[in-house]
């Protein structure tokens, strides 16, 4: 099912500005998803991941920077990205007197357009895109999902669901998933992360905006932090956590020396175990730094280890605590959007 | 009532039942501050005018006998406003008043009970009240209570409007008591309508269809008996009328009145006590699992969400019609005699003869009612922005164009549907009142087709400010209402020419009968145009949501 890749990114976006009345909801934002990867869109409410796509879906019109999907500008062209492009929204609202499974054809022929050819690149000119039947099917099975309910009886979760066999029964290359699993419970969150995993197997590009950060941790190849309209970090998850800190809790049979004051360590406390000698040594040391740790911890008799590289959440806290600081603007101001590079 | 109730571990009569309810009813009337004193306000008021306007027309009791007469004599114009039981200025105003103002009080009353009882459960707001300390039956009793406030409040302004410009006092009383009494029975029977279905728009209809039945029986049983039928006294808008007032009246039907209410609002209780939060006693219906071949793009759509409000219309405005065709002979003959009324008539339907200023003064009529049809259509736009279902659709490989054509081709060509389907009933009933079906229909049918041009524009300037200014989608009914406002009463008010002008309305030949050139048609429609074509531009280069 692999196939050939496209010769450009699925989505490039470049130092995207767009403002509501005084509100400057992007600030100079940039993205950018390689095809075939499964990427992580993170950030706190209101840092501007909808609005961001939204802009990427033609719906709202940038007012500077520059977006692309699937090589084509989002606002001029959007029914021809459209066609390729399948999307969830984060509160999915339903015709009353619509039943899911109308909703679901209904979206399915919608994608298809008319006279929608395939691109150059996946044998131009073959069927139309739109929707796979059996994979409908197939899906609304594992969703557990009821298509002859009408829309206004349907519970949050299952509307996300509706949306959700939608788009994954679509013949798309790009996904934009806008916090797709808000609603679903832990059973269906893992259907979801499963269907996730075989659309990036099928070698389709999906961008999943998301609190859930274990759900991004298990899914994305790569993520990029976002806020107050900008990114602030952006790379593979093995990037992200070679800049930051790796939590080291040690036992050591007496007082370690020389730690204090060691470039690269933070935080650090030792606590004394049952009176004696013997101590518990608790650091984050940054990721590169760690070797230098290690000298000091046997030098002091080491009983045990453990080392926790940072988990996502702790990646997300460090730039959502900086809002609580007052210099929180002058900081961002001095860290270079993207810090890694790709 | 108890022993209706399943039995419980709290009692039925445990005020446990009601804890919270006046708490609730303060947030009833909190959130219907506007609403309710609004209708109130209209409600009361057409009422208490209506003595003085009778009082300018039929101004000697030889006109007003004369009048009760040849109302009573014409089968069709009981079975519209019932009969004339006492020719006393009071009695005209409670002939013409009892049984419309009955009607407006259900529906103001009907509005309000579903409003807070099943909309409440289906937004899911219920919910989170119920778990705070609010009994089982808190809801429904502050719902009532709400209409009650209201009834009450149409009642008393009613009698004491209508005795303080001095009407008999007894007759005051008992025509306030009619209507707000009505109103009461439709709270009543809403509330267990909203027992009976899961959709707050079903159980507005389903009142709503009780309604026109009571009306229907009671058009049935004074149009086949001079004084009512027994089928009149199947109706509660019958019993407003029958209650006489100002014509020795007959306080009993107060009672008929008030025992019914108890029954039903006893009935609804008790469904109440025996069913789950949200639920309902006619589940919805499963849909299909698979859309049809119909459903297939936006315009598929749109024609799904707006057919059966375009049905509604045309099957309503084809009703209207055949109606006004039914009395438009009786009605001429009677306004023949009275120089003012006369005068009314020709002003607003021309000076041609008199039976064709009657007939045009209705096409006009229909024609501004048509136009609350397409506004409300292209507005389902913006409804269907605002609540977030136009962005996943537009996320679907559809220009907004296609989107917008979609909805605004059913408004276009629903506006000439519901007006044709108007135009024909209208004619046909008044051909069959002359013995001339054939020759008739066609000439009226035309002059209702004659109105469409005046209703794209007020459409077109819907499109134009959804796609120019969508946040004041709102001011386009404000506009909608001051055109109409300008074409019901300019005329009567005998306001010049260059005002009601300002109208798309005013531009229109009077027709049957008026002289007709093609150049208002031709700028109307092509102002249309521009409009559209303006709100499609706007609508391509904005924001959506």
């Amino acid at each position: 099912m692999t196939k050939a890749i496209p010769p450009f990114p699925a989505i490039r976006v470049a130092g995207l500005r767009k403002s509501f009345g005084r509100t400057h909801a992007l600030d100079g934002l940039d993205l950018r998803v390689e095809p075939g990867e499964v990427h992580g869109f993170l950030g706190p409410n209101g840092a501007g991941k909808s609005t961001t796509i939204r802009v990427l879906l033609g719906l709202l019109r940038s007012d500077g920077g520059t977006a692309q999907v699937l090589g084509k500008d989002p606002w001029h062209s959007a029914v021809e990205i459209h066609r390729h492009v399948a999307y969830v929204p984060g509160d999915v609202t339903l015709w009353r007197n619509l039943s899911g499974g109308e909703v679901i054809d209904l979206y399915g022929r919608l994608h298809r357009g008319s006279g929608a050819k395939r691109p150059p690149w996946r044998g131009g000119g073959g069927r139309r895109a739109g929707l796979d039947a059996t994979r409908r099917d197939e899906l609304l099975e594992r969703f557990e999902l009821d298509p002859t309910k009408k829309g206004r009886t349907y519970s949050k979760g299952n509307r996300q669901k509706v949306a959700l066999v939608a788009a994954f029964a679509s013949d798309v290359d790009l996904l934009i998933l806008d916090e797709p699993t808000s609603g679903l419970d832990p059973l269906m969150e893992e259907v979801f992360q499963s269907c996730v995993a075989e659309e990036r197997d099928r070698g389709r590009t999906v961008l999943l905006s998301s609190h859930v950060l274990s759900e991004v941790e298990a899914l994305c190849d790569r993520v990029s932090i976002i806020r107050k309209g900008r990114t602030v970090e952006s790379g593979s998850l093995g990037e992200l956590r070679h800049l930051t800190r790796t939590t080291v809790v040690a036992e050591l049979a007496g007082p370690p020396a020389g730690l204090d004051g060691l470039p690269g360590v933070h935080g650090l406390t030792v606590q004394p175990l049952q009176g004696g000698p013997a101590c518990r040594v608790r650091l984050q040391a940054d990721t590169d730094r760690l070797g230098a740790v290690l000298g000091p911890l046997g030098a002091a008799g080491l009983r045990s280890l453990t080392s926790t590289p940072p988990t996502l959440e702790e990646l997300f806290l460090r730039h959502y605590q900086d809002d609580l600081r007052p210099d929180a603007g002058q900081q961002d101001g001095a860290r270079p959007a993207g810090t890694v590079a790709r | 009532m108890s022993a209706l109730v399943a039995p419980a571990a709290v009692r039925p009569g445990d005020p446990r039942h009601l804890a919270g309810t006046g708490t609730l009813l303060r947030l009833a009337l909190r959130r219907d501050r506007l609403m309710i004193p609004v209708w109130v306000l209209l409600l009361g008021l057409s009422v208490v005018a209506t003595g003085p306007s009778f009082a300018s027309l039929y101004d000697t009791a030889t006109k007003r006998a004369e009048l009760a007469a040849s109302m009573n004599a014409n089968g069709s114009l009981r079975a519209l406003y019932g009969p004339v039981f006492g020719d006393s200025l009071g009695g005209l105003v409670a002939w013409r008043m009892a049984g419309f103002g009955a009607v407006l009080a259900a529906v103001m009353s009907l509005l309000i009970v579903i409003r807070h009882t099943r909309e409440e459960e289906e937004a899911g707001r219920q919910e989170l009240l119920s778990a705070a300390v609010v009994g089982r039956r808190a809801p429904l009793t502050a719902a009532l209570l709400a209409a009650l406030v209201a009834d009450a409040g149409v009642a008393v302004l009613t009698a004491a409007g209508l005795a303080a410009s001095g009407r008999p006092v007894g007759g005051s009383l008992a025509l306030g008591v009619a209507i707000g009494g009505t109103g009461l029975l439709f709270a009543a029977l809403a509330a267990i309508a909203a027992q009976l279905t899961e959709s707050a728009r079903l159980a507005k209809g389903l009142t709503g269809a009780v309604l026109g039945a009571a009306f229907a029986l009671r058009a049935a049983g004074d149009a086949s008996a001079d004084g009512g039928s027994p089928l009149t006294w199947l109706s509660p808008i019958g019993w407003a009328q029958h209650l006489r007032a100002y014509a020795g009246e007959r306080w009993w039907v107060v009672l008929l009145l008030a025992a019914t209410t108890a029954l039903a609002t006893a009935a609804a209780y008790a469904l109440t006590a025996r069913r789950d939060l949200g639920m309902s006693f006619l589940p919805a219906r499963p849909g299909p699992a698979r859309a049809p071949r119909s459903l297939g793009g936006p315009t598929g759509l749109a024609w799904r969400l707006q057919r059966t409000t375009l049905a509604g219309w045309t099957a309503g405005l084809a009703l209207a019609g055949a109606v006004f065709g039914g009395i438009a002979k009786g009605a001429a003959s009677l306004v023949d005699g009275n120089q003012r009324t006369r005068e009314i008539f020709e002003r607003l339907g021309g000076q041609q003869s008199l039976t064709d200023a009657f007939l045009a003064s209705i096409t006009g009529l229909l024609g501004m009612v048509a136009a609350l049809y397409a506004v409300g259509a292209v507005l389902r736009m913006r409804a269907e922005e605002t609540g977030g279902r136009a962005e996943p659709v537009l996320a679907g490989a559809v220009g907004r164009l296609r989107w917008a054509g979609g909805h605004l081709v059913i408004a276009l060509v629903g506006t000439a549907v519901v007006l044709a389907a108007a135009g024909l009933t209208l004619g046909i009933a008044y051909g069959a009142s002359v013995g001339d079906v054939a020759g008739g229909t066609g000439r009226v049918l035309a002059a209702t087709l004659a109105q469409v041009p005046a209703v794209w524009t007020l459409a077109a300037v819907a499109m134009a400010v959804l796609g120019l200014l969508p946040r004041a989608a709102g001011a386009v009914w404000a506009l909608t209402g001051g055109c109409l406002a300008l074409g019901w009463f300019g005329p009567v008010l005998r306001l010049p020419q260059w005002a009601l002008d300002l109208s798309p309305y005013g531009h229109l030949p009077k027709l049957p009968g008026g002289a007709v050139t093609a150049a208002p048609f031709l700028w109307l429609t092509a102002l249309s145009v521009v409009l559209i074509s303006a709100g499609l531009v706007g609508l391509r280069r904005r924001d959506i949501g």
